[in-house]
């Protein structure tokens, strides 16, 4: 991926290891290469949906981004600067920009706090504004994600999941970020509920020309609200494209195999699921070349010794495989 | 429609413990035959898993059936001792649970729990019951059956865990298998090499199926009949064709409304939260969040009514019932 600076994010080559300790010195006998070497682009006001399965290394990229894990190698860019080259200023100011919003409403907020002290904090920490009218700014966000104003004084456990997760939102969106990491933000939630956050986040998005980085494991979720799609295998980036590419004509077999499961909606048109099991490689024993090679329909000796690289494609995708 | 597997009709399930105790699950009724795949779907908190359990006879303490009867065959399973019930469970009727891992004793190997409940229900011994139980495993098509019947549920992936559940409850061939949300925790790859798996099974024993999900696409995949629950009662029963095609209840719209597709820009939500069951509202249930509630609706419970042949619904306003 060419960098031009016209992308507002982005990231290239990004690695997170985990070391293996064995034995009483706690030596190191080996790495988890749970992200290795993932890069991507964001646009301003772009919905770029990461999707895979338990273990791709989908969560952990998001949390590397925001800084919550440390990770191995990469560079991030933000409007073209180096991220980790800037400066402490700079690198604080990035954080700012750059938000989350957790998968599980009920852990990621702290029981003990109201609701509007849990959304003053970000302006607290960074300074935001004069102190007085901080309250009004965290009033005016609850009512924007649609709570009432009156409900900031109650506690977490006062809300349903779905209100929660409006909390979430709100305190992702109190610094007024340029781009906000969604880490499975509505897979805890009933559909009724999940439709109600994915139409507060379309709306969120549209209004302030926020982008979002879309992590979900459910690939209707990410059909629906994602421009471009990446999909994620044991830690790299096997596909990625605009979404109607990757969703209507699958190249990678990979991603070919998601869709394929993914229950149909018709039961007139059912799939002809196989029962057959094929056991699927961890990050902790990944095969040699193509990680995929052992699930893979079209695997060749090529795919065992060679790792395929991501290589842009005419149509627009990128692809890392041997044989399509 | 062939001769019924499992009937429940007129079902109440209570939490006898709860000052003052409430009703969990009101006035079910379903019929699922040999062969047949009956699912029953709603959101967090609407008494499917309560239903399972009782048709299980497993609801926890403090939990009763209040009224109701669920005939296996021609037994009346509600009048059973305790100690008939055991005989019963994993022998005619068997349940398969959402998390394997719970569901398998962490301290046993897979093939000592199955040969256990092969020894139990079928009468074989010793290495009798071990070689039926490596047999039911390979049935599963689980990889390498002789070497996993000597694992530990730990040691297992969970895919091969939930094979080894379906194991369990299949090796005795029960007529009925209740499976709560038997592929939730699985990611979507292996979910979809396990419903395959439960489709072969089924259709290799003719077995009949209580399938209990959340999730409309497995629905559509699995379902001959669906039942819809909301707040503890049937609010629609219809087959899977006729419900996906022209859904009656207003809950059963939303619900088809708010799964998310490609070029829909806005969702369908349903307003607000299910009402906690301890404080239902008089008349009925969705009525605070329904967008064709009257006030009729909020005086009077809408009974389940047969709109179209073999499809009904329990709402004062359904959609297009011609």
């Amino acid at each position: 991926m060419q960098h031009d600076g016209s992308a507002l994010l982005q990231v290239r080559d990004l690695k997170v290891h985990f070391p293996i300790r064995q034995g009483v010195l706690q030596r190191q006998v080996g790495a988890v290469r749970a992200v290795d070497g993932v890069g991507f682009e964001l646009a301003r006001g772009e919905t770029l949906g990461l999707v895979g399965e338990s273990g791709c290394g989908k969560s952990t990229t998001g949390l590397a981004l925001v800084g919550l894990i440390e990770p191995t190698a990469g560079q991030v860019f933000c409007e073209g600067v180096d991220v980790a080259r800037a400066g402490r200023a700079a690198a604080l100011r990035f954080r700012r920009r750059l938000q989350i919003v957790f998968q599980d409403p009920f852990s990621s907020l702290n029981p003990r706090q109201r609701i509007r002290t849990i959304l003053r904090a970000p302006l607290d920490i960074h300074d935001v504004g004069d102190p007085s009218s901080r309250d009004e700014r965290v009033i005016a966000m609850i009512e924007r994600v649609g709570l009432r104003a009156d409900q900031a004084e109650h506690f977490p456990h006062q809300f349903s999941g779905g209100q929660r997760q409006r909390i979430g939102i709100a305190r992702a969106l109190m610094l007024e970020p340029d781009v906000i990491v969604c880490d499975e933000p509505v897979s805890a939630l009933d559909v009724s509920v999940q439709a109600q956050i994915l139409n507060l986040l379309a709306d969120l998005r549209s209004e302030l020309g926020v982008s979002l980085l879309f992590i979900s494991h459910d690939l209707g979720v990410v059909e629906h609200i994602a421009d471009r799609v990446a999909v994620m295998y044991l830690g790299k980036i096997v596909e990625t494209g605009p979404r109607d590419t990757i969703f209507s004509s699958p190249r990678h077999p990979y991603t070919e195999l998601l869709l394929n499961s993914v229950p149909s909606l018709d039961p007139r048109r059912r799939h002809k699921f196989q029962a057959s099991s094929i056991e699927v490689p961890s990050a902790t024993s990944k095969p040699s070349g193509c990680a995929f090679r052992t699930r893979c329909p079209l695997a060749t000796a090529e795919c065992a010794s060679t790792e395929p690289p991501l290589s842009p494609r005419d149509d627009g995708r990128a692809l890392a495989c041997h044989n399509r | 429609m062939s001769q019924a597997a499992l009937t429940v009709r007129d079902l109440d399930v209570r939490i006898a413990s709860a000052d003052p105790p409430f009703t969990v699950v009101a006035d079910m009724s379903l019929a699922v035959s040999q062969g047949e795949t009956l699912c029953i779907v709603g959101e967090s908190g609407c008494g499917k898993s309560m239903t399972a359990l009782a048709l299980m006879r497993l609801l926890p303490q403090g939990v009763d059936v209040a009224r109701g009867s669920v005939v296996l065959g021609d037994v009346e399973l509600t009048a059973l001792s305790e100690r008939q019930a055991e005989d019963f469970r994993g022998n005619r009727i068997a349940m398969i649970f959402q998390e394997p891992l719970t569901a398998l004793n962490p301290v046993m190997t897979i093939g000592s729990q199955i040969a256990e409940a092969i020894a139990r229900h079928r009468g074989l011994s010793g290495r009798e019951a071990w070689s039926a139980a490596v047999e039911a495993l390979r049935q599963t098509q689980m990889p390498d059956p002789e070497r996993r019947a000597g694992q530990y549920p730990h040691e297992l992936s969970g895919g091969m865990r939930q094979r080894a559940v379906i194991a369990l409850a299949l090796c005795c061939e029960p007529q009925v298998i209740v499976a709560d949300e038997p592929t939730t925790a699985l990611d979507v790859t292996v979910q979809a090499q396990i419903l395959g798996l439960i489709r072969q099974m089924q259709e290799r024993h003719g077995t009949a199926l209580v399938l209990i999900t959340h999730d409309l696409g497995v629905v559509a995949e699995t379902a001959d009949r669906v039942v819809v629950m909301y707040a503890g009662r049937c609010v629609e029963e219809a087959s899977v064709e006729d419900l996906f095609d022209a859904p009656l209840h207003p809950y059963t719209h939303g619900l088809m409304g708010a799964i998310p597709r490609r070029g829909a820009e806005h969702l369908t939500e349903i307003g607000g939260t299910v009402p906690p069951l301890w404080k239902l509202p008089q008349g009925c249930a969705f009525a605070p969040r329904c967008p064709r509630v009257t006030d009729r609706c909020r005086e009077e419970r809408p009974p389940l009514l047969e709109y179209r042949p073999n499809h009904r619904a329990a709402c004062w306003n359904v959609h297009d019932a011609a």
